[in-house]
Protein backbone atom coordinates (compact mmCIF):
# COMPACT_ATOMS: atom_id res chain seq x y z
CA UNK A 1 0.00 0.00 0.00
CA UNK A 2 1.13 3.53 -0.77
CA UNK A 3 0.93 6.27 1.86
CA UNK A 4 -0.04 9.90 1.38
CA UNK A 5 -0.84 12.79 3.75
CA UNK A 6 -3.94 14.78 2.92
CA UNK A 7 -3.16 18.52 3.07
CA UNK A 8 -6.71 19.84 2.78
CA UNK A 9 -7.01 20.59 6.48
CA UNK A 10 -4.89 20.52 9.65
CA UNK A 11 -6.13 17.04 10.56
CA UNK A 12 -3.50 15.81 8.10
CA UNK A 13 -5.02 12.35 7.63
CA UNK A 14 -2.53 9.69 6.64
CA UNK A 15 -4.22 7.86 3.79
CA UNK A 16 -3.11 4.37 2.77
CA UNK A 17 -4.18 3.30 -0.69
CA UNK A 18 -3.71 0.94 -3.60
CA UNK A 19 -3.91 2.32 -7.12
CA UNK A 20 -3.46 0.86 -10.56
CA UNK A 21 -2.87 3.20 -13.51
CA UNK A 22 -4.03 6.17 -11.47
CA UNK A 23 -7.25 4.46 -10.43
CA UNK A 24 -7.88 3.91 -6.72
CA UNK A 25 -8.55 0.27 -5.88
CA UNK A 26 -8.77 0.68 -2.10
CA UNK A 27 -8.04 3.28 0.55
CA UNK A 28 -8.18 3.77 4.31
CA UNK A 29 -7.30 6.39 6.91
CA UNK A 30 -9.24 9.36 5.56
CA UNK A 31 -11.54 10.83 8.17
CA UNK A 32 -13.75 12.62 5.66
CA UNK A 33 -14.83 12.24 2.01
CA UNK A 34 -12.58 15.13 0.94
CA UNK A 35 -9.65 12.75 1.41
CA UNK A 36 -10.91 10.69 -1.53
CA UNK A 37 -11.06 13.64 -3.92
CA UNK A 38 -7.69 14.83 -2.62
CA UNK A 39 -6.14 11.47 -3.46
CA UNK A 40 -7.82 11.41 -6.89
CA UNK A 41 -6.39 14.85 -7.61
CA UNK A 42 -2.93 13.90 -6.35
CA UNK A 43 -2.84 10.94 -8.73
CA UNK A 44 -4.06 12.96 -11.70
CA UNK A 45 -3.30 16.65 -11.16
CA UNK A 46 -2.22 17.95 -7.72
CA UNK A 47 -4.18 21.03 -6.68
CA UNK A 48 -3.74 23.58 -3.92
CA UNK A 49 -5.57 26.51 -2.40
CA UNK A 50 -3.22 29.49 -2.75
CA UNK A 51 -3.34 32.24 -0.13
CA UNK A 52 -1.59 35.50 -0.96
CA UNK A 53 -2.34 39.22 -1.09
CA UNK A 54 -3.26 41.94 -3.57
CA UNK A 55 -2.48 45.67 -3.65
CA UNK A 56 -5.19 48.05 -2.46
CA UNK A 57 -5.58 51.66 -3.55
CA UNK A 58 -6.86 54.18 -1.01
CA UNK A 59 -7.13 51.52 1.67
CA UNK A 60 -6.29 51.75 5.36
CA UNK A 61 -3.55 49.22 4.61
CA UNK A 62 -1.49 48.58 1.45
CA UNK A 63 -2.62 44.99 0.95
CA UNK A 64 -5.74 42.90 1.10
CA UNK A 65 -5.21 39.22 1.81
CA UNK A 66 -6.85 36.84 -0.69
CA UNK A 67 -7.18 33.14 -1.46
CA UNK A 68 -8.42 30.97 -4.29
CA UNK A 69 -12.00 29.90 -3.66
CA UNK A 70 -10.99 26.30 -4.36
CA UNK A 71 -7.78 24.42 -5.10
CA UNK A 72 -6.09 25.25 -8.42
CA UNK A 73 -3.59 23.06 -10.31
CA UNK A 74 -0.21 23.20 -8.62
CA UNK A 75 1.59 23.68 -11.95
CA UNK A 76 -0.23 27.01 -12.41
CA UNK A 77 0.89 28.52 -9.09
CA UNK A 78 3.75 30.65 -10.44
CA UNK A 79 1.60 31.89 -13.31
CA UNK A 80 -1.12 32.62 -10.75
CA UNK A 81 1.30 34.69 -8.66
CA UNK A 82 2.31 36.72 -11.74
CA UNK A 83 -1.36 37.43 -12.48
CA UNK A 84 -2.13 38.47 -8.91
CA UNK A 85 0.95 40.70 -8.73
CA UNK A 86 -0.43 42.93 -11.48
CA UNK A 87 -3.86 43.39 -9.92
CA UNK A 88 -4.85 46.41 -7.86
CA UNK A 89 -8.21 46.94 -6.24
CA UNK A 90 -9.86 50.11 -5.04
CA UNK A 91 -10.89 50.23 -1.37
CA UNK A 92 -13.25 49.53 0.28
CA UNK A 93 -12.96 45.74 0.03
CA UNK A 94 -15.22 43.40 2.00
CA UNK A 95 -14.26 39.92 3.15
CA UNK A 96 -15.61 37.48 0.53
CA UNK A 97 -15.49 39.99 -2.37
CA UNK A 98 -14.45 38.45 -5.68
CA UNK A 99 -11.21 40.12 -6.78
CA UNK A 100 -10.60 38.03 -9.94
CA UNK A 101 -13.27 35.82 -11.45
CA UNK A 102 -12.34 32.39 -12.83
CA UNK A 103 -8.63 33.02 -12.50
CA UNK A 104 -6.58 31.42 -15.34
CA UNK A 105 -9.74 29.57 -16.43
CA UNK A 106 -9.43 27.27 -13.39
CA UNK A 107 -13.01 27.74 -12.26
CA UNK A 108 -11.69 29.24 -9.02
CA UNK A 109 -12.18 32.87 -8.05
CA UNK A 110 -9.72 34.99 -6.11
CA UNK A 111 -11.61 36.22 -3.06
CA UNK A 112 -10.73 38.74 -0.35
CA UNK A 113 -10.10 37.25 3.09
CA UNK A 114 -10.16 40.58 4.94
CA UNK A 115 -12.10 43.80 5.01
CA UNK A 116 -10.08 46.88 4.10
CA UNK A 117 -11.79 50.20 4.70
CA UNK A 118 -11.25 53.21 2.51
CA UNK A 119 -9.22 56.19 3.62
CA UNK A 120 -9.82 59.43 1.80
CA UNK A 121 -6.77 60.26 -0.27
CA UNK A 122 -5.53 63.78 0.24
CA UNK B 1 -13.36 53.92 35.66
CA UNK B 2 -14.75 50.56 36.76
CA UNK B 3 -15.64 47.42 34.87
CA UNK B 4 -16.59 43.84 35.65
CA UNK B 5 -13.96 42.11 33.50
CA UNK B 6 -10.80 43.52 31.99
CA UNK B 7 -9.35 41.48 29.11
CA UNK B 8 -5.71 42.22 28.26
CA UNK B 9 -5.05 41.41 24.60
CA UNK B 10 -7.50 41.11 21.70
CA UNK B 11 -6.14 38.09 19.86
CA UNK B 12 -7.96 34.81 19.55
CA UNK B 13 -8.01 34.14 23.31
CA UNK B 14 -8.91 37.71 24.30
CA UNK B 15 -11.76 38.04 21.80
CA UNK B 16 -13.15 34.67 22.90
CA UNK B 17 -12.93 35.68 26.57
CA UNK B 18 -14.57 39.09 26.05
CA UNK B 19 -17.46 37.63 24.03
CA UNK B 20 -18.05 34.87 26.59
CA UNK B 21 -18.12 37.40 29.44
CA UNK B 22 -20.43 39.82 27.62
CA UNK B 23 -22.82 37.00 26.76
CA UNK B 24 -23.24 36.42 30.50
CA UNK B 25 -24.35 40.04 30.77
CA UNK B 26 -21.21 41.56 32.22
CA UNK B 27 -19.43 44.76 31.24
CA UNK B 28 -16.09 44.15 29.61
CA UNK B 29 -13.12 46.30 28.66
CA UNK B 30 -10.67 44.80 26.20
CA UNK B 31 -7.27 46.46 25.90
CA UNK B 32 -5.20 45.80 22.74
CA UNK B 33 -1.85 47.39 21.96
CA UNK B 34 -2.17 46.99 18.17
CA UNK B 35 -4.35 49.29 16.08
CA UNK B 36 -6.92 46.59 15.36
CA UNK B 37 -8.23 43.50 17.11
CA UNK B 38 -7.27 40.01 15.96
CA UNK B 39 -3.68 39.77 17.14
CA UNK B 40 -1.26 37.69 15.11
CA UNK B 41 -4.18 36.19 13.10
CA UNK B 42 -4.14 39.35 10.97
CA UNK B 43 -0.73 38.55 9.51
CA UNK B 44 -1.36 34.79 9.13
CA UNK B 45 -2.93 35.06 5.67
CA UNK B 46 -2.55 31.31 5.01
CA UNK B 47 -5.45 28.90 5.44
CA UNK B 48 -5.77 26.23 8.11
CA UNK B 49 -7.73 27.99 10.82
CA UNK B 50 -11.16 27.28 12.21
CA UNK B 51 -11.63 23.64 11.28
CA UNK B 52 -12.51 22.58 14.81
CA UNK B 53 -14.39 25.72 15.78
CA UNK B 54 -16.31 26.56 12.60
CA UNK B 55 -15.98 23.21 10.79
CA UNK B 56 -14.60 25.03 7.80
CA UNK B 57 -11.16 26.12 6.81
CA UNK B 58 -10.41 29.82 7.02
CA UNK B 59 -7.41 32.11 6.74
CA UNK B 60 -6.20 34.01 9.81
CA UNK B 61 -7.81 37.34 8.83
CA UNK B 62 -11.14 35.60 8.08
CA UNK B 63 -11.05 33.82 11.44
CA UNK B 64 -10.30 37.09 13.24
CA UNK B 65 -13.03 38.94 11.37
CA UNK B 66 -15.75 36.55 12.53
CA UNK B 67 -14.92 37.34 16.16
CA UNK B 68 -14.45 41.04 15.44
CA UNK B 69 -18.03 41.11 14.12
CA UNK B 70 -19.27 39.56 17.36
CA UNK B 71 -17.35 42.14 19.41
CA UNK B 72 -19.14 44.83 17.42
CA UNK B 73 -22.55 43.22 17.95
CA UNK B 74 -21.92 43.23 21.70
CA UNK B 75 -20.57 46.78 21.70
CA UNK B 76 -23.07 47.94 24.32
CA UNK B 77 -21.26 45.72 26.83
CA UNK B 78 -17.75 45.38 25.37
CA UNK B 79 -15.56 48.47 25.15
CA UNK B 80 -12.62 47.89 22.83
CA UNK B 81 -9.56 50.05 23.48
CA UNK B 82 -7.03 49.66 20.66
CA UNK B 83 -3.60 51.31 20.46
CA UNK B 84 -3.73 50.85 24.20
CA UNK B 85 -0.95 49.56 26.46
CA UNK B 86 -1.55 48.23 29.94
CA UNK B 87 1.39 49.76 31.78
CA UNK B 88 0.76 48.12 35.09
CA UNK B 89 -1.58 45.74 36.85
CA UNK B 90 -1.60 46.06 40.63
CA UNK B 91 -2.54 43.80 43.50
CA UNK B 92 -5.46 46.18 44.11
CA UNK B 93 -7.02 45.03 40.78
CA UNK B 94 -6.33 48.43 39.26
CA UNK B 95 -4.79 48.64 35.79
CA UNK B 96 -3.06 51.64 34.28
CA UNK B 97 -3.97 51.98 30.61
CA UNK B 98 -2.17 54.35 28.27
CA UNK B 99 -3.16 55.28 24.73
CA UNK B 100 -2.96 58.36 22.48
CA UNK B 101 -6.16 59.49 24.20
CA UNK B 102 -4.39 59.65 27.55
CA UNK B 103 -4.02 57.68 30.74
CA UNK B 104 -6.85 55.78 32.37
CA UNK B 105 -7.02 53.98 35.69
CA UNK B 106 -9.38 51.03 35.45
CA UNK B 107 -10.62 48.93 38.32
CA UNK B 108 -11.85 45.42 37.45
CA UNK B 109 -13.49 42.67 39.47
CA UNK B 110 -11.66 40.05 37.41
CA UNK B 111 -8.94 40.11 34.76
CA UNK B 112 -8.40 37.77 31.82
CA UNK B 113 -4.80 37.93 30.69
CA UNK B 114 -4.35 36.89 27.05
CA UNK B 115 -1.08 38.46 25.97
CA UNK B 116 0.09 35.65 23.68
CA UNK B 117 3.73 34.80 23.11
CA UNK B 118 7.00 36.29 21.89
CA UNK B 119 9.33 34.73 19.36
CA UNK B 120 12.59 33.35 20.63
CA UNK B 121 15.13 35.94 19.49
CA UNK B 122 18.37 35.51 17.52
CA UNK B 123 20.46 36.54 20.53
CA UNK B 124 19.31 33.53 22.52
CA UNK B 125 20.70 31.05 19.97
CA UNK B 126 24.36 31.88 20.69
CA UNK B 127 25.37 31.48 17.01
CA UNK B 128 28.99 32.55 16.44
CA UNK B 129 29.86 35.11 13.77
CA UNK B 130 28.81 38.56 12.66
CA UNK B 131 25.66 40.53 13.45
CA UNK B 132 24.72 42.09 10.11
CA UNK B 133 21.26 43.17 8.95
CA UNK B 134 19.10 40.63 7.15
CA UNK B 135 18.24 38.46 10.14
CA UNK B 136 14.54 38.29 11.01
CA UNK B 137 12.26 36.23 13.16
CA UNK B 138 9.59 34.50 11.10
CA UNK B 139 6.79 36.55 12.61
CA UNK B 140 8.50 39.84 11.87
CA UNK B 141 9.17 38.75 8.27
CA UNK B 142 5.52 37.70 8.04
CA UNK B 143 4.30 41.06 9.24
CA UNK B 144 6.61 42.94 6.87
CA UNK B 145 5.38 40.92 3.89
CA UNK B 146 1.71 40.45 4.67
CA UNK B 147 0.78 43.72 6.35
CA UNK B 148 3.38 46.28 5.26
CA UNK B 149 4.01 44.98 1.71
CA UNK B 150 7.81 44.80 2.08
CA UNK B 151 10.12 42.18 0.61
CA UNK B 152 12.64 41.01 3.19
CA UNK B 153 15.42 39.80 0.85
CA UNK B 154 16.42 37.89 -2.28
CA UNK B 155 17.90 34.61 -1.03
CA UNK B 156 16.94 33.20 2.33
CA UNK B 157 17.75 30.35 4.67
CA UNK B 158 15.24 29.38 7.34
CA UNK B 159 16.14 27.97 10.74
CA UNK B 160 13.48 25.81 12.33
CA UNK B 161 10.91 23.56 10.65
CA UNK B 162 7.93 24.40 12.84
CA UNK B 163 4.75 25.36 11.04
CA UNK B 164 5.63 29.03 11.00
CA UNK B 165 9.05 28.34 9.44
CA UNK B 166 7.61 26.13 6.72
CA UNK B 167 4.71 28.48 5.97
CA UNK B 168 7.19 31.33 5.61
CA UNK B 169 9.29 29.19 3.26
CA UNK B 170 6.27 28.97 0.94
CA UNK B 171 5.32 32.61 1.39
CA UNK B 172 8.83 33.86 0.57
CA UNK B 173 9.00 31.58 -2.46
CA UNK B 174 5.64 32.77 -3.79
CA UNK B 175 6.77 36.38 -3.44
CA UNK B 176 9.99 35.79 -5.34
CA UNK B 177 12.53 35.27 -2.56
CA UNK B 178 14.54 32.13 -3.20
CA UNK B 179 14.57 29.85 -0.16
CA UNK B 180 17.75 27.74 -0.32
CA UNK B 181 17.09 25.57 2.73
CA UNK B 182 15.11 24.94 5.87
CA UNK B 183 17.39 23.73 8.66
CA UNK B 184 16.10 21.65 11.59
CA UNK B 185 18.09 20.54 14.63
CA UNK B 186 15.84 17.56 15.37
CA UNK B 187 15.86 14.35 13.30
CA UNK B 188 12.21 14.95 12.28
CA UNK B 189 10.29 17.99 11.03
CA UNK B 190 9.01 20.32 13.75
CA UNK B 191 5.59 21.05 12.23
CA UNK B 192 2.62 19.32 10.65
CA UNK B 193 3.24 16.86 7.82
CA UNK B 194 0.77 18.72 5.62
CA UNK B 195 3.09 21.72 5.76
CA UNK B 196 6.13 19.62 4.87
CA UNK B 197 4.21 18.71 1.71
CA UNK B 198 2.42 21.88 0.69
CA UNK B 199 5.10 24.33 1.82
CA UNK B 200 8.39 22.53 1.15
CA UNK B 201 7.95 19.53 -1.20
CA UNK B 202 5.60 21.43 -3.53
CA UNK B 203 8.32 24.03 -4.10
CA UNK B 204 11.36 21.70 -3.94
CA UNK B 205 12.75 23.45 -0.88
CA UNK B 206 15.36 21.22 0.79
CA UNK B 207 14.86 20.33 4.45
CA UNK B 208 18.08 19.54 6.33
CA UNK B 209 17.28 17.50 9.45
CA UNK B 210 19.70 17.01 12.35
CA UNK B 211 21.41 20.22 11.23
CA UNK B 212 22.08 23.63 12.71
CA UNK B 213 23.53 27.01 11.83
CA UNK B 214 27.08 27.29 13.13
CA UNK B 215 28.13 30.67 11.76
CA UNK B 216 26.73 33.82 10.17
CA UNK B 217 28.96 36.07 8.07
CA UNK B 218 28.43 39.53 6.64
CA UNK B 219 29.51 43.15 7.01
CA UNK B 220 26.56 45.47 6.45
CA UNK B 221 24.12 42.88 5.17
CA UNK B 222 24.15 39.13 5.72
CA UNK B 223 26.32 37.40 3.09
CA UNK B 224 26.79 33.80 4.13
CA UNK B 225 25.40 31.20 6.52
CA UNK B 226 27.24 28.02 7.45
CA UNK B 227 25.35 24.95 8.62
CA UNK B 228 26.54 21.57 9.90
CA UNK B 229 25.06 18.24 10.92
CA UNK B 230 24.61 17.66 14.64
CA UNK B 231 25.00 14.59 16.82
CA UNK B 232 22.43 13.39 19.34
CA UNK B 233 23.53 16.04 21.83
CA UNK B 234 22.98 18.70 19.12
CA UNK B 235 26.76 19.25 18.89
CA UNK B 236 27.98 20.14 15.36
CA UNK B 237 29.92 17.33 13.68
CA UNK B 238 33.24 18.60 12.26
CA UNK B 239 33.68 18.05 8.55
CA UNK B 240 29.95 18.28 7.75
CA UNK B 241 29.91 22.05 7.19
CA UNK B 242 27.99 23.42 4.24
CA UNK B 243 27.88 27.07 3.22
CA UNK B 244 25.06 29.10 1.65
CA UNK B 245 25.38 32.54 0.11
CA UNK B 246 22.22 34.26 1.35
CA UNK B 247 21.20 37.79 2.27
CA UNK B 248 18.42 36.74 4.61
CA UNK B 249 18.15 34.45 7.61
CA UNK B 250 14.70 33.70 9.00
CA UNK B 251 14.36 32.26 12.49
CA UNK B 252 11.45 30.09 13.47
CA UNK B 253 12.83 28.60 16.63
CA UNK B 254 10.00 28.69 19.08
CA UNK B 255 7.60 30.85 21.00
CA UNK B 256 7.83 31.88 24.63
CA UNK B 257 4.70 32.81 26.60
CA UNK B 258 4.63 36.49 27.41
CA UNK B 259 4.14 36.83 31.16
CA UNK B 260 6.17 39.87 32.23
CA UNK B 261 3.19 42.02 33.17
CA UNK B 262 2.16 39.47 35.78
CA UNK B 263 5.64 39.21 37.37
CA UNK B 264 5.20 38.88 41.10
CA UNK B 265 1.42 38.56 40.76
CA UNK B 266 1.03 34.93 39.65
CA UNK B 267 2.96 31.67 39.50
CA UNK B 268 4.36 30.47 36.19
CA UNK B 269 4.92 26.85 35.19
CA UNK B 270 8.50 25.62 34.94
CA UNK B 271 7.90 23.59 31.77
CA UNK B 272 5.46 25.69 29.73
CA UNK B 273 7.05 28.93 31.01
CA UNK B 274 3.53 30.33 30.89
CA UNK B 275 1.03 31.46 33.51
CA UNK B 276 0.18 28.40 35.61
CA UNK B 277 -3.58 27.82 35.31
CA UNK B 278 -6.33 25.42 36.18
CA UNK B 279 -8.77 23.94 33.67
CA UNK B 280 -11.03 26.96 34.19
CA UNK B 281 -8.20 29.36 33.36
CA UNK B 282 -7.72 30.55 36.93
CA UNK B 283 -4.18 31.51 37.94
CA UNK B 284 -2.63 31.34 41.40
CA UNK B 285 -4.12 34.78 42.09
CA UNK B 286 -7.82 34.05 42.23
CA UNK B 287 -9.05 37.14 40.32
CA UNK B 288 -6.56 36.72 37.45
CA UNK B 289 -7.52 34.29 34.70
CA UNK B 290 -5.35 33.56 31.66
CA UNK B 291 -5.72 31.82 28.33
CA UNK B 292 -3.96 31.16 25.04
CA UNK B 293 -0.28 31.26 24.23
CA UNK B 294 0.63 33.16 27.41
CA UNK B 295 -0.22 29.96 29.32
CA UNK B 296 1.24 27.31 26.97
CA UNK B 297 2.01 27.26 23.26
CA UNK B 298 -0.95 25.76 21.40
CA UNK B 299 -0.97 24.05 17.99
CA UNK B 300 -4.25 25.43 16.73
CA UNK B 301 -5.97 28.75 17.19
CA UNK B 302 -9.26 26.85 17.63
CA UNK B 303 -7.98 25.53 20.97
CA UNK B 304 -6.92 29.04 21.98
CA UNK B 305 -10.41 30.38 21.30
CA UNK B 306 -11.97 27.59 23.38
CA UNK B 307 -9.59 28.25 26.27
CA UNK B 308 -10.30 31.99 26.00
CA UNK B 309 -14.04 31.40 26.13
CA UNK B 310 -13.68 29.18 29.17
CA UNK B 311 -11.48 31.71 30.99
CA UNK B 312 -13.97 34.46 30.09
CA UNK B 313 -16.87 32.44 31.45
CA UNK B 314 -15.20 31.62 34.77
CA UNK B 315 -13.79 35.14 35.16
CA UNK B 316 -17.39 36.38 34.80
CA UNK B 317 -18.65 33.92 37.38
CA UNK B 318 -15.86 35.06 39.70
CA UNK B 319 -16.78 38.71 39.07
CA UNK B 320 -20.38 37.86 40.03
CA UNK B 321 -19.24 36.46 43.36
CA UNK B 322 -18.75 32.74 42.75
CA UNK B 323 -15.65 31.19 44.34
CA UNK B 324 -13.83 28.06 43.15
CA UNK B 325 -12.49 25.40 45.48
CA UNK B 326 -9.21 23.57 45.83
CA UNK B 327 -7.13 22.68 42.75
CA UNK B 328 -5.42 19.34 42.07
CA UNK B 329 -1.94 19.61 40.52
CA UNK B 330 -1.37 17.95 37.14
CA UNK B 331 2.11 16.81 36.22
CA UNK B 332 3.72 15.08 33.23
CA UNK B 333 4.81 11.46 33.68
CA UNK B 334 6.24 8.81 31.36
CA UNK B 335 6.92 9.96 27.74
CA UNK B 336 5.21 13.30 28.34
CA UNK B 337 7.11 16.51 27.64
CA UNK B 338 4.45 18.88 28.86
CA UNK B 339 0.82 19.12 29.79
CA UNK B 340 -1.71 21.89 30.10
CA UNK B 341 -3.56 22.93 32.25
CA UNK B 342 -1.36 22.82 35.34
CA UNK B 343 -4.19 22.30 37.85
CA UNK B 344 -7.58 20.64 37.84
CA UNK B 345 -10.69 22.09 39.39
CA UNK B 346 -13.67 19.73 39.63
CA UNK B 347 -16.15 22.50 38.77
CA UNK B 348 -15.66 21.60 35.08
CA UNK B 349 -14.48 18.72 32.92
CA UNK B 350 -10.81 18.58 32.03
CA UNK B 351 -9.71 19.40 28.50
CA UNK B 352 -6.16 18.16 28.59
CA UNK B 353 -3.43 19.15 26.14
CA UNK B 354 -0.36 16.91 25.96
CA UNK B 355 2.91 16.97 24.06
CA UNK B 356 4.81 13.68 23.88
CA UNK B 357 8.57 13.48 24.40
CA UNK B 358 9.42 11.49 21.27
CA UNK B 359 7.69 10.21 18.13
CA UNK B 360 5.59 7.09 18.92
CA UNK B 361 3.55 4.85 16.63
CA UNK B 362 0.87 4.02 19.16
CA UNK B 363 0.47 5.01 22.78
CA UNK B 364 -2.08 4.81 25.59
CA UNK B 365 -2.85 8.07 27.36
CA UNK B 366 -3.46 7.36 31.05
CA UNK B 367 -4.90 10.03 33.35
CA UNK B 368 -6.56 8.88 36.56
CA UNK B 369 -9.14 6.28 35.47
CA UNK B 370 -9.13 7.59 31.92
CA UNK B 371 -7.43 5.66 29.12
CA UNK B 372 -7.36 6.36 25.41
CA UNK B 373 -5.19 5.14 22.55
CA UNK B 374 -3.55 7.61 20.16
CA UNK B 375 -1.65 6.80 16.97
CA UNK B 376 1.21 8.46 15.07
CA UNK B 377 2.31 10.75 17.87
CA UNK B 378 4.95 13.40 17.32
CA UNK B 379 6.01 16.09 19.80
CA UNK B 380 4.92 18.89 17.46
CA UNK B 381 1.32 17.68 17.32
CA UNK B 382 -0.62 18.25 20.52
CA UNK B 383 -2.83 15.49 21.81
CA UNK B 384 -6.17 16.77 23.08
CA UNK B 385 -8.37 14.70 25.36
CA UNK B 386 -11.64 15.64 27.00
CA UNK B 387 -11.76 13.88 30.36
CA UNK B 388 -15.04 13.74 32.28
CA UNK B 389 -15.17 14.66 35.95
CA UNK B 390 -15.99 11.17 37.24
CA UNK B 391 -12.73 9.75 35.83
CA UNK B 392 -10.77 12.09 38.09
CA UNK B 393 -12.75 12.13 41.32
CA UNK B 394 -10.89 11.55 44.56
CA UNK B 395 -7.42 12.17 43.15
CA UNK B 396 -5.13 14.52 45.05
CA UNK B 397 -2.53 14.49 42.32
CA UNK B 398 -2.93 13.83 38.58
CA UNK B 399 -0.08 12.32 36.56
CA UNK B 400 -0.33 12.23 32.77
CA UNK B 401 1.36 9.25 31.14
CA UNK B 402 1.82 7.90 27.62
CA UNK B 403 2.54 4.19 27.56
CA UNK B 404 3.78 2.73 24.29
CA UNK B 405 1.55 -0.13 23.09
Amino acid sequence: MEKIVCVLCPMGCKIKYNAVDGKIISLEGNRCPRGVSYLEDELREPKRIVPTSVRVINGEMPLVSVKTSKPIPRRLISQFMQTVKNVKVEAPVRVGDVIIKNVLETGADVIATRTVKRVNSA
Amino acid sequence: MKTDVLVIGAGAAGMGAAIAAAKRGLNVVIAERDEITGGILNQCIHNGFGLHYFREELTGPEYAERFREQLEKLSDRIKVFTDCHVLKLGEDRKALLVSPKGILELEAKAVVYTSGARERPFGSLMIPGDRPSGIFTAGVAQRLMNIDNRKVGHRALIVGSGDIGMIMARRLTLEGTEVVAVVERLPYPGGLLRNVIQCLKDFNIPLYLSSTVIEVKGRERLEEVVIANVDEQFKPIPGTERSFKVDTLILSVGLIPQVEMLDGLVQTDRRTKGVACSNIGQSSREWIFAAGNCTAIFDLVDYVTKEGERAGEYASRYAMGERFSQNVPISPGENVMLTFPNFYNAVDDLTLYVRCKKPMEKAMLKVGNFEKIFEDLIPSEMIVAKIPNQKLSGLDRIVVELKEV
